[in-house]
């Protein structure tokens, strides 16, 4: 089976949830699985009528559960493998997210956030999901997860998702709001040649169980199905060879680190962030759809003298620590803008607190988008 | 003096020395009923990836089979499966667990891969009990049964697996106990032969847990009790459900063609609704 791509180079007006669904034609997805769910629906239906024609397969399952195993599934046997849902449906896949984690599998997950808890507010977008995609599943694990603020970018992000679940053998997060999916705006497909695509490295031979398949820093190589490498999986405590190891303590310690430590050494290459805040007495820290009104209420604050910038986390996960603290160490003031009730915030606050102020500012009426004016309003009152 | 060497060997992991399994356990029958039948179709490991669960026969081929093995969470094999058979449609896909990892926390897969048809052969090892986790009571826990979780008597009804899968529309479906190996992996070969989806259910013994708690006692008295109470579908049909109630109905319960879902899916694409847009 081909990896598939049918891309619609072009520009195009459209919908974030349907850019995503270019995205992952386009970066060549071979499979796709999911459960109606809103406001990610239009993710899934789009694919159902497009990726079989790319050459893809999709699976429409009996939960979320389902579809976090059957695309874990998907990529083991080989498969660029890819699942969507909101926060409900990361719920259910907690404990399989945590599989994917310990068993080092590629595997991209587009969460069009809702607002919550419980059943919440379907079609209304809420930032609801940021730290339980991180610390969801149970035990200690790193994952990485991106911030799109765009239909653009959940073209974009969908595809940087796919090059970074195939080089580092992790599931990646595309954290979408409700608000960035059903949005619609100008969306541009670069022609294929122009979209850098990333392919895991395939074992290739060698004994198994001799074979070092897993708990490498430097990422190794996967021992894919069907190729006839006996490639023992198991998503329990195991050794670099595969093979189950519930009694050696150095085997659990490095069955936690190793996988931790594979992101987190590489975090330089991984985290992105939007900085905007040279000579800035006040620095707006926000991510996800939330930035385009920090970056409106940065300009109207610029425009009325007061020095302000911002900071935009492109990357959630692993969390850009470093690029806070030079904000904070540079600034006099960190202001935090979520659409939540302050879910990084305190991963924020711990790389702030010993260099300058800092405060939380939510929306006026949580599940809505920050008013720039509003955000101004508030920057005068701490800059007066 | 030549080394003697099971000729069902050189289907396991060289590396591996021993089982898990408790004596007098049925995981080794079905182990060799599903070997046997690899080995009488002349197949090759590189054929298949097998699956499993959590539980003690989801280690069957985890770590036993020296093959691509696939050992997963409680009850979500066949969700697994599905993935890895959309993924690999020419490899043969073997799912092994237990009747709490397939019926229980996984009854939703189940029941739903086999509405669906995959073609996939699922071996379903029913104990009838929690044997991993030390007897506790199982959607098969036979009706009043004293158990840990049951102290005063099971007051819940068992499952009859075969009829459910069967129900829910699989291709094949056929239960044998761990007496009766000779039928089980002609079974087990059907199932694998079959284009669609295929569950063999092995009752089992587990001397250690449910032969404790029935009273039923040693393996040997349990393969006794299957021995005299084990009954072919065929006869069951013209019997009372009193008649029944200490029987083990063995048998095919379903054997038939229709289409699957891989190359059913397929075919549409091609069809009169797939070649437009």
């Amino acid at each position: 089976m081909g990896e598939a791509r049918q891309i619609n180079t072009g520009t195009h007006f459209m919908m974030g949830n349907q850019a995503c669904a270019e995205g992952v034609i386009a970066a060549g997805c071979g499979f796709a699985a999911g459960y109606p769910i809103t406001p990610a629906s239009e993710v899934f239906n789009a694919l159902a009528k497009q990726l079989p024609k790319a050459g893809g397969t999709l699976l429409q399952t009996e939960d979320e559960i389902s579809a976090v195993c059957a695309a874990i599934g998907a990529s083991w046997a080989g498969l660029k493998s890819f699942t969507v849902t909101s926060g409900p449906g990361i719920s259910l896949m907690q404990e399989n997210i945590g599989l994917a984690v310990a068993t080092e599998t590629p595997l991209v997950i587009v969460d069009v956030q809702r607002l919550g808890p419980s059943t919440g507010v379907p079609s209304v977008g809420m930032a609801g999901d940021m730290v339980q995609v991180a610390r969801g599943s149970h035990g200690d694990y790193q994952i990485i997860a991106i911030c799109p603020e765009s239909p653009q970018e959940m073209f974009d992000m969908t595809v940087q998702a796919f090059n970074l679940a195939e080089e580092y053998r992790v599931p990646v997060f595309v954290m979408a709001e409700g608000f960035v999916g059903h949005m619609r705006e100008r969306v541009v497909i670069p022609d294929e040649s122009q979209i850098k695509l990333v392919h895991r490295k395939i074992t290739q031979g060698g004994e198994p169980l001799t074979r070092r398949d897993f708990l490498d820093p430097e990422v190794a190589p996967m021992p894919v199905f069907g190729r006839g490498l006996k490639t023992h999986v198991t998503s329990s405590c195991h050794d670099e060879y595969g093979m189950r190891n519930l009694s050696d303590p150095d085997v659990m310690h490095r069955y936690i680190m190793t996988p931790i430590e594979k992101i987190l050494g590489k975090r330089d290459r991984i985290v992105e962030v939007e900085a905007d805040h040279e000579g800035a007495k006040l620095v707006l820290v926000s991510y996800g759809v939330v930035s385009r009104s920090s970056r409106q209420a940065a300009a109207m604050a610029r425009a009325a003298g007061l020095k302000v910038g911002t900071l935009r986390l492109k990357t959630a996960w692993p969390f850009p620590d470093k690029e806070v603290r030079a904000a904070a160490e540079s600034a006099d003031f960190i202001l935090v803008l979520e659409n939540n009730t302050g879910q990084m915030y305190p991963y924020i606050k711990a790389e702030s607190a010993h260099a300058c102020k800092i405060d939380f500012l939510g929306p006026q009426v949580l599940g809505q988008i920050h008013d720039p004016q509003y955000i101004l309003a508030k920057i005068r009152e701490i800059m007066k | 003096m030549s080394e003697k060497t099971h000729p069902l060997r050189k289907y396991m992991r060289p590396q591996v020395k021993k089982t898990t399994f408790c004596p007098g356990c049925g995981a080794g029958i079905i182990t060799q009923a599903l070997l046997r039948a690899i080995d009488e179709l002349g197949l090759t490991m590189d054929d298949f990836v097998f699956v499993s669960g959590i539980g003690c026969s989801a280690w069957i081929p985890s770590p036993l089979f020296n093959a691509d093995t696939l050992h997963t969470t409680h009850g979500r094999p066949i969700a697994f499966a599905s993935g890895v058979k959309m993924g690999l449609p020419d490899k043969h896909v073997i799912v092994v667990s237990g009747d709490g990892d397939l019926s229980a926390i996984g009854g939703n897969h189940l029941i739903h891969a086999a509405r669906r048809n995959i073609d996939m052969t699922v071996i379903l090892v029913n104990n009838g009990i929690y044997g991993m986790t030390g007897g506790q009571t199982a959607p098969t826990t036979p009706h009043g049964l004293i158990t840990i979780t049951s102290p005063y008597g099971n007051a819940e009804h068992e499952f009859d697996i075969s009829s459910l899968v069967t129900a829910a529309g699989a291709s094949y479906v056929a239960r044998w106990t761990a007496y009766h190996p000779r039928q089980m992996t002609k079974s087990i070969k059907k199932g694998i032969e079959k284009k669609g989806f295929a569950m063999i259910e092995a009752i089992t013994q587990c001397p250690v847990q449910f032969g404790r708690v029935s009273k039923q006692g040693s393996a040997v008295n349990m393969m006794k009790n299957y021995k005299e109470n084990g009954i072919r579908i065929e006869k069951a049909a013209r019997m009372d459900a009193s008649e029944l109630l200490v029987k083990i109905v063995e048998g095919e319960f379903v054997d038939c063609d229709k289409p699957e879902l891989i190359s059913s899916s397929a075919a549409a694409l091609q069809g009169p609704t797939g070649g437009s847009n």
